[in-house]
């Protein structure tokens, strides 16, 4: 499209100003991880790294930084055998009930975080008589982690055709073998990339997690929701959140390159995100090119 | 290429589904929850253990902020001494209002909780605390007379609980930004002296803040005979909540939790509200320039203040309650029981403990030991549609105080 | 098929296994359907099942326990008490504000990725506006009460000018929620546009439309359906937001709402609960009229 200069240049200035307000306030949150004063003043009166330190050695953010890694890997564990196999089915083939399947597997993320957080809590405990634990909780973000899995995987199924199955087939091969070495290795790094993002979404994870999660237990947002106004250190909190940022980006770059030549990148939810049946999110895949 | 679709297998396959949703909806219908295991007729769960057996190992309560103190910083430690002397592990879970505990403690995942009188008869009704065995804790003999067989720790003539300490709700002001110094409520519930803080007021975000409106009331609209501010008939009731209604446009902040209210007091977007001891404590230690109603005066602005008299009760479905006994009776051992109360700022149940104080006036200046300074503290209560005298039963009960708290809100 | 018959091979149990699955498609999809769908239709729509059906029970209000007797107490409450009506009319109210200002916001920075930046800069856009999205909810909600505080940024960056922040209210939320649910909103208007083939927009200026023309009656009208597809999601997380709300405001939100019921009335959080659930699926049946299923 042809813009006059000065359209060019406000439009550049629009889109710096855009860029300004999403990345200040991380920024705030990052200057506050430093910020000398115990309570937290602005400006900050002095600069320090001793936050750090002692978010690093605090036993109680270690504990809960293992615990978010120990259910985002199991949660991701589920969340893709779960999503492959409905993907196969779905991509493939054609059957009554399909896009009510995709519907239903979009449901989980598209609800509100707190309905879907309500409903799980109140089925543990009320119905099925169970505590709520670490267990609880990765069930819940495998639930909805499954989404972000078979989207990608989808996604790749539709883009790569069945005749490599079919010929496969034809040349003898059953089902489990022609799945081992053809569907496979074609869906290898979307399902990486999936997994990858299935992990960042169960990592950062806030709202159902703290209705699934038991007594005793911490993920690490859950330990910042519990301790954001500790009155005389105030900035470990700051501290232990950037840490929380760069761990949960790192996944997300990673799923980025992987997927860098075709569809791979969908958005997450933040406590509880909303995507319409497939066919969005889909296309959502595709923007990462 | 594949062109087969799904047929009566597939189709089955969703009745079965279906089946099995159904299948949950009945369990549903008959699924577990809060039940009760025995206890008396009203309320009550579980039997009163009969004898003190060896430490579980480890004992799982639910307190209010610095009742459960296990050092870190400049933190006293209680915690640390006894798990070593017990073996029990002491996992601690802070909650904010009466409704949190109840709520946590019908998941039954808890031994033992510090309740006050708006949750105990709640507790007990719903059959999730079992009655005490007295006997079992030694140190109950020394606790003050006028704690004992108390309404909100006595059920049915059966004793549900160990008292851990009283106190006053207080009025907390930031010295440099209000003046003159408040010596009545009607800062924060006059609507003229009010909206002088409007956006820094911060009041208890709790449905017993209405009994603060009514406590107002007694004194200052004496022809609507309000004497107990938890027992309101209707016109008492509504004139509290209109209030309220009228205080919401000043409050800045509903807190609920003890440590949020400390970073608005800091940060200064709170200037004057309710508030317990510990933040006031707590903001002093950091030499904020915070100020509260004088000891001289009983902590308490004119008109008197709502408060709490809280009781450690043992859950119905604890599963260590050795531990938990030996809990109940470690809080209340006189030198404890001193540490609590002067780090909290409350007055101690326990007799013994005002020897063991560091400051040696504290029970004085706490009035620990005048049953008649109490008499103007109304410590918190479950608003029941009984009123105890006279036995009506055309009081608010706790449903319309709950519902009537949101309204307020907005 | 032939070299197996005539070859005497020794065929595993596996093999065999699998074999029975062959030519049998509704059988295949059947396996690989039963794992998931047992975990999603039983434990998932079945506990949304149940707290549907928990939306009909009352509570005893001494005792708080649930008595399992179905009644509309829960919806004549949610329907004659007006703060609820007030409470959920913010929400709404809210939600939509947030949505018309994040399409404004996010339209021009999409615009320049699908049509104006180079490709180096289109790919770097993208992942600069990907980022913060994996930047942690609940981080980003602290930052802004940081923020917002009295004595926080935005008051110091305002005092010079003699202005002060917004408090605890609405508008707190309203920024909070238009930041965070923003770049949901770039990404499918961003997708949208470059849909939209450069050849319509040389054709309309070749025709003699002065930009702003081109715009207004090529580019926007293509475009909508995505905007609204992103408006889904603008809408729907505001909609459901609690921990917003309850950190940066005081006022009640339905999720705060819900969250408050929890403890003490349950049954009735499940009926606050299928509000926000009822608005979403209306929400979502508009935005398939316009189109937003189909062209992102």
């Amino acid at each position: 499209m042809r813009l006059s200069r000065s359209g060019k240049i406000t439009l550049r200035v629009v889109v710096a100003l855009v860029l300004a307000f999403i990345y200040i306030p991380l920024l705030v949150i990052a200057v506050e991880a430093f910020n000398s004063s115990r309570i937290l003043k602005w400006p900050p009166p002095g600069f320090t790294l001793s936050w750090f330190g002692k978010a690093l050695e605090n036993e109680s953010v270690r504990e809960a930084l293992l615990t978010s890694i120990e259910a985002g890997l199991a949660a991701m564990a589920i969340a893709i055998v779960l999503g492959t196999l409905i993907a196969l089915a779905v991509g493939r083939r054609k059957f009554f009930g399909r896009d009510s399947i995709s519907f239903l597997v979009v449901l989980p993320i598209a609800l509100p975080g707190i309905v879907t957080g309500v409903a799980l809590s109140n089925t543990f405990t009320q119905v099925l008589g169970i505590s709520l634990s670490l267990l609880t909780v990765i069930i819940g973000h495998a639930t909805f982690c499954i989404v972000v899995v078979y989207n990608n995987a989808v996604a790749r199924l539709r883009r790569t055709s069945g005749s490599f199955e079919e010929a496969s087939a034809d040349l003898g091969a059953d089902p489990w073998q022609t799945f081992r070495f053809v569907t496979f290795p074609s869906l290898r790094s979307a399902l990486g990339a999936g997994a990858l993002l299935a992990f960042a979404l169960s990592f950062d994870e806030i709202i159902v997690t703290n209705f699934t999660i038991g007594a005793g237990e911490e993920t690490l947002p859950i330990w910042i929701y519990r301790n954001l106004f500790r009155p005389k250190e105030l900035p470990v909190v700051p501290a232990v959140a950037v840490i929380l940022i760069i761990l949960s980006i790192i996944p997300v770059y990673l799923a980025h390159r992987l997927s860098s030549d075709d569809a791979g990148l969908t958005p997450g939810r933040g406590g509880g995100a909303t995507t319409p049946p497939a066919g969005i999110a889909e296309a959502e895949a595709t923007v990462a090119h | 290429m594949s062109r087969h679709k799904g047929g009566t297998p597939v189709r089955a396959a969703w009745f079965v589904v279906a089946g099995l949703v159904a299948f949950m909806v009945v369990l549903a219908g008959c699924g577990g929850g809060s039940s009760s295991s025995g206890g008396s007729s009203g309320g009550g769960g579980g039997e009163e253990l009969q004898k003190l057996g060896k430490g579980e190992g480890q004992v799982n309560l639910i307190s209010w902020a610095g009742y459960v103190e296990a050092g870190g910083g400049e933190n006293p430690d209680w915690v640390t001494p006894f798990e070593e002397e017990t073996g029990c592990k002491v996992n601690d879970k802070v909650a904010g209002t009466s409704d949190e505990m109840v709520k946590l403690m019908e998941t039954g995942q808890y031994d033992g909780v510090s309740a006050s009188g708006n949750a105990t008869a709640r507790l007990w009704a719903a059959h999730e605390v079992a009655p005490v065995n007295t006997a079992l804790v030694p140190n109950y003999k020394t606790v003050f007379a006028d704690l004992k067989d108390q309404p909100y720790n006595t059920f049915e003539g059966v004793p549900y609980g160990i008292p851990h300490g009283r106190g006053a709700n207080l009025l907390m002001w930031n010295k440099e930004d209000v003046t003159p110094a408040p010596s009545s409520w009607e800062v924060t519930l006059n609507p003229e002296v009010a909206s002088k803080y409007k956006g820094h007021i911060t009041q208890y975000d709790d449905p017993m803040s209405i009994a603060e409106g009514a406590l107002y009331l007694k004194a200052h609209e004496p022809k609507l005979g309000i004497e107990n501010p938890y027992e309101l008939n209707e016109e008492q009731f509504n004139a509290a909540v209109e209030l309220m209604k009228e205080q919401a446009p000043n409050v800045g902040e509903y807190w609920s939790s003890a440590e949020q209210q400390i970073e608005g007091f800091a940060n200064g977007s709170n200037q004057v509200g309710t508030t317990w001891q510990y933040q006031y404590f707590a903001l002093k230690g950091e030499n904020e320039p915070v100020e509260a109603s004088p000891a001289s005066q009983g902590f308490v602005p004119e008109e008197g203040a709502t408060g709490w008299s809280d009781t450690w009760m043992i859950s119905s479905h604890a599963k260590h309650p050795n531990c938990m006994y030996m809990w109940m009776n470690w809080i209340i051992s006189p030198k404890v029981n001193a540490e609590v109360a002067e780090w909290f700022g409350e007055a101690p149940a326990q007799e013994l403990a005002c020897k063991e104080t560091e400051n040696p006036n504290f029970c004085t200046e706490y009035h620990a030991e005048e049953p008649a300074f109490w008499k103007n503290v109304y410590y918190w209560e479950t608003p029941l549609a009984e009123c105890s005298e006279g036995g009506e039963t055309d009081c608010m009960d706790y449903n319309d105080w709950v519902r009537a708290w949101t309204e307020i809100k907005g | 098929m032939a070299a197996t018959d005539s070859v005497a091979v020794k065929r595993s149990a596996g093999r065999r296994f699998a074999g029975l699955f062959y030519g049998r498609p509704r059988l295949q999809i059947g396996s690989l359907l039963a794992a998931p769908m047992a975990w999603l239709v039983i434990l998932y729509l079945g506990s949304l099942v149940i707290l549907l059906i928990t939306a009909f029970w009352t509570v005893d209000p001494l005792s708080g326990s649930v008595i399992k007797e179905l009644s509309w107490t829960n919806f004549e409450e949610l329907v004659n008490v007006p703060v609820y009506r007030e409470i959920i009319w913010r929400t709404v109210r809210t939600a939509l504000l947030v949505t018309l200002t994040d399409a404004v916001i996010a339209f021009p920075i999409a615009f320049y990725m699908a049509k104006v930046a180079g490709r180096k800069s289109k790919a770097a856009l993208v992942v600069a506006v990907l980022m913060p999205l994996w930047a942690s909810y609940l981080v980003k909600i602290i930052a802004w009460r940081a923020i917002l505080a009295e004595h926080g940024v935005l008051n110091w960056a305002l005092h010079p000018i003699g202005l002060h922040g917004p408090d605890n209210g609405v508008t707190s939320v309203w920024l909070v929620m238009s930041y965070l649910w923003l770049p949901y909103m770039i990404l499918p208007i961003f997708a949208g546009l470059e849909r939209i083939p450069d050849s319509l927009i040389a054709a309309s200026e070749d025709l003699g439309a002065h930009p702003f023309t081109t715009f207004r009656k090529v580019i926007l009208p293509l475009a909508f359906p995505a905007v609204v597809a992103g408006s889904i999601f603008t809408f729907s997380l505001t909609l459901g937001d609690y921990l917003a709300p309850k950190l940066v405001s005081n006022e009640q939100f339905i999720g705060t709402a819900i969250f408050d019921s929890i403890t003490n009335n349950q049954p009735f959080a499940a009926a606050l609960a299928l509000v926000p659930i009822v608005v979403v699926i209306a929400y979502l049946g508009v935005a398939r009229k316009l189109g937003a299923f189909e062209h992102v």
